[in-house]
């Protein structure tokens, strides 16, 4: 561990390095691992383009057809899209939040209650946004003032807000009012040829990735994550930032919700089923550490992209949904492994066990 | 530190005066759930007279959409019709081990019958059989206990039924087109009842010599009736027939279908929701029958149970006694019946 001071110094996109002292730091030094891990994921989705290609041809093969079809994989993988960038800013900032595809399922409730319909499609989302935040505020003061554990904490709202979700809603489906079109518009319509909810995607990562990578708070995030001992030393309130990290996962749910709610038009209480996992497993795969400190917004998206994209693929050939489950964790554990011995810093692993 | 504590206060209040705001935003009430379950109860002829006084017990699985819901508002509602009946309900939560506790308790109040929606009919036939034991009779609704002992009348749907009932109106549409496209989207694969419906389905259409081209599964919720059918309709640029298992998650599948802009197939429905037959009704998408697996049979239950603890029979029938079993038909609703049914369809 003695070049540690080295290394640091050659990584300027991640600050929080140059006094880190924890283990999993002394990897960060390798500035261009971000990009070949990216690349790596493009590598899968190109992959699943070429087994497309053979079995698929229709489909793959057909300049409209290969368009039309990951269109719908980029709508598919918009909502969790969304939801995963959140999840990245928690998990980089050295937590995890389980609540978001219960939180999902209540800013989707609370959105389409005849209430709040009654405001507007304009109303609807900014109901879904405050709600989100809201539950957000609730997960981060818990962690940061009430000193709970991210995992429990957010385990606990996860329960919480599916059952407040089926309260509010009676255990029902709420239908999307015919006046309030301009909600379920949002999975229908495009803008130049591109679906609304493909932008929302989109305009979502670039912010995730200013903020994340442009920004002080971005800075601020990683340092949290990296070693909060040292950020708090630096200067940086703590608490205050992991309050906002958690509230920043809960708009994101709330913007999942309402793009949720479009596509089905309706809310329900089991919206969002299992979201947490897929966005976790997204973020993972995407190159987030689950120590946090580390991890790429392009990537949690390029991981979402890569599951949808593999479930695409099944249903296309009109396969069977257990196999995709296994071909989903295996990327998962690949990805992972990939992780911990990455080729580039094998001599170095040697140098450091010796 | 005052700093701090001052600006979580104002935090504090802030969220406080959101809640509050938002909590305004809650309310959902359309008054139409008592309606409906009133209209799917059913008294008269001389069955109705009041007879003894009787108590029945009843418990069924914490709602989680809309036909549990609609099982318990109707059991309810049929209950409130009779004057000789004390409806006592036992909260069944949300698995098998709390349904047994509940019913343990509900056993020890001794009730003069037990209507009984089981959470899983194979675990909870051994507290079914200690209620028979107890000299309680226990009517077993739709899902069915592993031994006749446990149980003093059966009543259920058909699921296999309801898939036959599918298979058999789509196989006349399409029928001397052996090469018809025809998809399934089936609810929760891994639950026998969904494998009933498929065998149904896949059964009645060989008659015709046609088969299911494209199968896929959703879990009875909107969301994941969405996504299957997106891809679903990616899969197959052209479909000649659909039957999706579950007006539930129908809903999703009909919104995916509006979204991918298709409408080239004949489509039917499952269960009987009241969205289902107002879509039926007005003709506009491709939705254009639904086969019924209707939760009125809560209802009666009710009455069935009503009669066993009063010892009548049902009075159209020669026996003194209610029978053993009930099998209820599936029904096939289309535009030309559906405003007879309209009153039994139930909100998803």
């Amino acid at each position: 561990m003695t070049d540690l001071a080295k290394p640091a110094s050659e990584a300027p996109p991640e600050p929080h390095g140059t006094d880190a002292p924890r283990k999993g730091s002394f990897w960060t030094d390798d500035a261009t691992e971000p990009v070949r891990r990216n690349l790596g994921l493009v590598g899968v989705l190109l992959a699943i383009w070429v087994v497309g290609a053979i079995t698929v041809p229709r489909i793959f093969l057909s300049g409209e057809g290969l368009w039309n079809n990951e269109l719908i994989v980029l709508q598919q993988s918009a909502a969790i899209g969304v939801i995963a960038v959140g999840m990245t800013f928690v998990i980089i900032g050295g937590g995890i939040d389980l609540s978001v595809g219960a939180l999902v399922a209540l800013t989707s409730v609370w959105c389409t209650t005849q209430a709040t319909q009654a405001f507007g499609p304009a109303g609807m989302v900014f109901t879904a946004i405050l709600v989100g935040a809201i539950a957000g505020l609730v997960n981060g003061f818990l962690i940061a003032y009430g000193r709970v554990v991210a995992f429990i904490a957010t385990l606990a709202m996860l329960v919480a807000a599916r059952g407040l979700a089926q309260l509010i809603s009676g255990k029902r489906t709420q239908r999307v009012n015919i006046e309030n079109v301009g909600i379920t518009d949002i999975a229908e319509n495009r803008i130049l040829g591109i679906p609304i909810l493909v932008w929302m995607l989109l305009v979502v990562a670039a912010v995730g990735w200013v903020l994340l990578n442009r920004t002080t708070f971005g800075r601020r995030t990683f340092a949290v994550g990296g070693n909060p001992e040292a950020a708090r030393l630096a200067g940086i309130n703590l608490r205050r930032h992991t309050v906002a990290l958690y509230v920043l996962s809960g708009i994101c749910c709330g913007i999942g919700a309402v793009m949720v709610v479009a596509q089905a038009t309706a809310g329900a209480p089991d919206h969002g089923d299992l979201y947490e996992l897929d966005a976790i497993a997204a973020a993972i795969i995407g190159g987030t550490a689950l120590a946090g400190g580390r991890g790429s917004i392009v990537g949690a998206i390029l991981g979402v992209l890569v599951f949808k994209g593999i479930t695409n693929l099944f249903i296309v050939n009109n396969l069977e949904q257990e196999y995709q489950l296994i071909v989903k964790g295996a990327i998962i554990v690949g990805a992972v492994l990939l992780q911990q011995f990455r080729i580039g810093s094998l001599p170095q692993l040697r140098k450091s066990a010796t | 530190m005052s700093n701090l504590s001052r600006r979580g206060i104002l935090f504090g209040g802030t969220a406080v005066g959101a809640g509050v705001l938002l909590s305004a935003c809650t309310s959902n009430d359309t008054g139409e759930d008592d309606k409906q379950a009133e209209s799917q109860t059913k008294v008269g002829g001389n069955n109705a007279e009041p007879g003894k006084k009787v108590t029945i017990g009843f418990s069924a699985p914490a709602a989680d959409h809309g036909w549990i819901a609609a099982i318990t508002n109707n059991a309810k509602a049929q209950a409130g019709k009779y004057t000789d009946v004390t409806f006592n309900a036992v909260a069944a939560g949300k698995d098998v081990p709390e349904q047994r506790a509940a019913l343990e308790t509900l056993i020890q109040q001794k009730p003069d019958v037990i209507v009984l929606l089981p959470h899983d009919g194979a675990q909870m036939t051994a507290t079914g059989r200690k209620a028979m034991e107890a000299g309680i009779p226990v009517i077993n609704l739709d899902r069915e206990f592993s031994e006749p002992l446990a149980y003093r009348t059966l009543i259920k749907g058909d699921n296999y039924g309801m898939g036959v009932a599918a298979g058999t109106l789509i196989g006349q549409k399409l029928k001397g087109n052996p090469n018809a496209v025809i998809a399934e989207i089936a609810g929760i694969d891994e639950l026998p009842l969904t494998q009933d419906r498929s065998k149904g389905f896949k059964d009645a259409l060989a008659t015709f010599g046609l088969k299911v081209s494209n199968r896929v599964a959703a879990k009875f919720t909107v969301q994941s009736g969405q996504e299957v059918t997106t891809n679903l309709l990616q899969a197959a640029p052209k479909i000649d027939a659909l039957w999706n298992h579950d007006d539930d998650q129908g809903v999703g599948v009909l919104a995916a279908i509006k979204q991918a802009n298709r409408s080239e197939f004949y489509m039917v429905g499952g269960a009987g929701s009241l969205d289902a037959m107002e879509i039926i009704k007005r003709d506009d998408s491709p939705l254009k029958a639904t086969v019924t697996y209707s939760p009125t049979m809560a209802s009666s239950a009710i009455s069935l149970a009503r009669l066993v603890a009063q010892g009548k029979g049902l009075e159209d029938l020669v026996e003194l006694q209610v029978p053993k079993l009930v099998v209820l038909q599936s029904e096939t609703i289309t535009k030309e019946n559906v405003d007879k049914y309209m009153p039994l369809g139930f909100r998803s």
